[in-house]
């Protein structure tokens, strides 16, 4: 390989020729050239715009951010006021964007791993409606299906006065679904409860499973978790004897207050997501179930595996190596398609950013700002799930 | 112990439970207590929800009403709303006496996707016939010659219109993301960091920003008092951000072609343009023809998201037929009927996919 690279000595031609015929040359030959034409497009564009945001008087920088935003936004996970700036506007919408992100992952997987599943399944029924449920939902745009949620719950459910009420305190209208919600002091015992209980589990699976490799001995950690998952919250609130109320939604004039809601845009956009995402992840899971052979089960079995213990200990480590990598861009395409909130009137982060760019006519920096923000999700969910399948790959010699 | 002789043994049926419906039945639906108790409790989700369905759409639907009011009437879906709107939402605002022009245009780039699609017509005349076809559509569809009126693209709209920006988009965000796969594959590291960066970013971010800046920021980037119209910048967004996808479906058909096809072309001395052209890509592409028909999919689908930037494809053009004063409140009729259509197109395109995938199957999966 290194003599075609050094090249045999062309005798008559000249000094420029030879250069030519050398690979190297022409590498940074080409090279020079790619990078300078990107360069010259880039200047070029750069340049106009420049030229025509000075045309047009608008002035560029992210300065506006510190100014006061003016304008109500429907939910928030943090206390907001129209008075508020809009960094802090902009702040609400990025949280509304990551919690439908992150719910819908959940239950897109959960969901989508049930389906995926049902489509193997022995039961003709079954997996003929799973696989019902894959094709009808895989090849429909999922705006027309968030459109479609919309419609249903806002043509649909009556008004806040007709509300319909199946239990005592929930209420389900056009306004969304209202439910009761827990108040007062034993809330943060509770959670605190919650949190000591996780570490607590975090640890004895650690131990129980250094045990298990020294002496053998299994030690029901299933069992122990969720009872320290259930115990542990009830005592540290029982202990502080703190109080606990249920706030009651009730109806006033024309809405209802207290208690918590479920508004119908977050509502169909969840829907939208997980529905139309399940279908995918489905696929992923069933392709990635039968990419494990069927000598792996049967290997299990004569080493006297049980069912369960086979799929957890021997099928699903084979599985997921498939299924992660795929899955991935699964989670990251939920997250983008997230931004279709915008549509049906959900306060996520390309909405609240419209609204922040009709207001300034900052649109540069606000097509920065959504970009930025959803670079950083995305690079920062492909580093997880890439840290993971690492974690997971199979170690060869 | 006389034994009876081969010949006259009577071959017994196979027992009832063993075969036929009820065979069937004990094998697929009860072949275990979970599995029957599944097939109970999926039966009886059918049981509820089909009649309910079947109700709706079709024994209690309406197929003629005046206006919204008396199709409110009834407990079924308002079908007469569609019948009332179906030009609005098939072909947007395009001028009423010419719409047999969209509807032309329709179905000459369905026949040549369909064309496209048969193994028999993959050759070179393949290229022209494109060509041909869709200088036709455009001259169908903006007029000005022959005798036909101009009509603007401004009032294009339904679905040409969605049509339109797919077979386009598709067309050529093609090529653009053949090159850019190889030059995610290129040994010259300043052309392989253009293209990981390019694709990166593109796919790093969702449709609706690159929309977003095409619709806003492209008017900035051009020199003062050039301008583009609307739909073009919706279509440049599109074939920018596709591109992104087919280089990365491409890239993987590129990693599969084995060294040696590589070190072959070389030892024959093929410069590298003759090798990618005559060696690589035809095999490359070759293997990722079906992972390519289910990004045009994709493309498909996403080229509803135009929506949010007022192109007045489909989608917009259904939203519109539900603005109608005189008929409120029929989203949900005319988003299953819009619906349809999309699943049409996709459901056929991923079927001709899977086809294809095992026609094409010569030895290349392990």
């Amino acid at each position: 390989m290194s003599q075609s690279s050094t090249g045999v000595p062309v005798k008559a031609a000249g000094k420029s020729r030879r250069a030519w015929n050398d690979p190297k040359f022409r590498a940074i030959f080409y090279q020079v050239l790619v990078v300078g034409l990107v360069g010259l497009a880039v200047w070029y564009l750069v340049s106009n715009t420049l030229h025509n945001l000075s045309v047009r008087n608008i002035a560029t920088g992210f300065g506006f951010l510190d100014r006061e935003s003016g304008f109500a936004i429907g939910e928030s996970a943090i206390s907001y006021t129209p008075d508020d700036t809009y960094s802090r506007a902009l702040t609400v919408g990025l949280l509304n964007t990551l919690r439908a992100a992150a719910i819908g992952i959940v239950l897109a997987t959960i969901l989508g791993t049930i389906i995926g599943i049902a489509r193997l399944s022995s039961n003709w029924l079954v997996a003929k409606l799973a696989s019902g449920y894959v094709e009808v939902m895989r090849n429909v745009p999922l705006l027309l299906q968030l459109f479609f949620w919309y419609a249903l719950i806002a043509e649909n459910l009556p008004g806040p006065r007709q509300a319909l009420n199946p239990v005592s305190g929930v209420f389900l209208s056009n306004r969304g679904l209202k439910f009761p919600s827990l108040e007062g002091d034993g809330l943060t015992w509770l959670a605190g409860g919650f949190v000591f209980a996780v570490l607590a589990i975090l640890v004895l699976a650690n131990w129980s499973s250094r045990r298990q490799e020294r002496t053998g001995q299994v030690f029901p950690i299933w069992r122990v978790a969720i009872g320290l998952l259930i115990a542990c919250p009830l005592l540290a609130w029982g202990v502080s004897g703190s109080q606990l109320a249920l706030n009651m939604p009730a109806l006033r004039g024309f809405n209802f207050e207290g208690g918590l809601t479920l508004t119908p845009e977050f509502a169909a956009l969840l829907l939208g997501l997980v529905i139309y995402t399940a279908a995918f992840i489905a696929e992923v899971v069933r392709s990635g179930i039968q990419a494990v052979s069927r000598g792996q089960w049967e290997a299990a079995e004569s080493l006297g595996l049980r069912r369960s213990l086979a799929l957890r200990l021997v099928v699903l480590p084979q599985a997921l190596r498939v299924i992660i990598p795929p899955m991935t861009s699964q989670y990251l395409n939920l997250t983008k398609n997230s931004s279709l909130a915008v549509a049906i009137g959900y306060p996520d982060l390309v909405s609240v950013v419209n609204t922040t760019m009709n207001q300034t006519g900052q649109a540069i920096e606000g097509i920065m700002l959504i970009m930025a923000a959803y670079l950083t999700v995305s690079l920062s969910i492909s580093f997880f799930m890439n840290w993971y399948n690492a974690r997971i790959a199979l170690v060869e010699r | 112990m006389a034994t009876e002789p081969m010949n006259t043994a009577v071959s017994r049926e196979a027992p009832v439970s063993q075969i036929g419906a009820v065979g069937w039945m004990r094998q697929n639906l009860f072949s275990s207590p979970f599995n029957s108790v599944l097939t109970l409790l999926s039966g009886w989700l059918l049981v509820i929800a089909v009649p309910a369905l079947f109700e709706w759409a079709f024994f209690q639907a309406k197929l003629t009403a005046a206006n919204g009011t008396e199709c409110h009437e009834a407990s079924g879906a308002c079908w007469a709303f569609i019948v009332e709107k179906h030009r609005l939402i098939l072909f947007g605002t395009y001028p009423f006496d010419e719409q047999w022009r969209p509807l032309v245009s329709m179905l000459l780039l369905v026949a040549m996707i369909v064309a496209s699609g048969w193994r028999k017509l993959w050759n070179i005349w393949l290229l022209p016939l494109w060509v041909v076809g869709l200088t036709a559509v455009a001259v169908l569809m903006w007029g000005g010659v022959f005798g036909l009126t101009y009509v603007e693209n401004t009032l294009w709209g339904g679905l040409p219109l969605t049509l339109i920006l797919a077979t386009f988009g598709i067309a050529l965000a093609f090529p653009l993301g053949v090159v850019l796969a190889l030059g995610r594959r290129s040994k010259l590291p300043a052309i392989k960091s253009i293209c990981v960066i390019y694709i990166e970013l593109i796919r790093g971010v969702p449709l609706i920003s690159l929309l977003f800046m095409s619709s806003v920021m492209l008017p900035l980037f051009l020199p003062e008092g050039l301008t583009i119209d609307k739909l073009l910048r919706a279509l440049i967004a599109i074939i920018l951000f596709a591109a992104a996808y087919v280089a990365e479906t491409v890239r993987g058909g590129l990693q599969a072609i084995p060294k040696g096809q590589y070190e072959g072309a070389d030892s024959l001395g093929l410069t590298y343009w003759q090798q990618t052209r005559l060696i690589i890509l035809p095999q490359a592409l070759k293997i990722v023809i079906p992972p390519l028909v289910s990004v045009f999919i994709a493309m498909f689908k996403d080229t509803s998201l135009v929506v949010i930037i007022g192109i007045f494809d489909l989608t917009l053009a259904a939203k519109a037929a539900l603005t109608d004063p005189a008929w409120q409140g029929f989203g949900v009729e005319v988003y299953v009927f819009i619906s349809a259509i999309y699943f049409v197109f996709c459901f056929s395109m991923s079927k001709y996919s899977q086809a294809l995938e095992r026609r094409l199957a010569t030895g290349h999966s392990r």
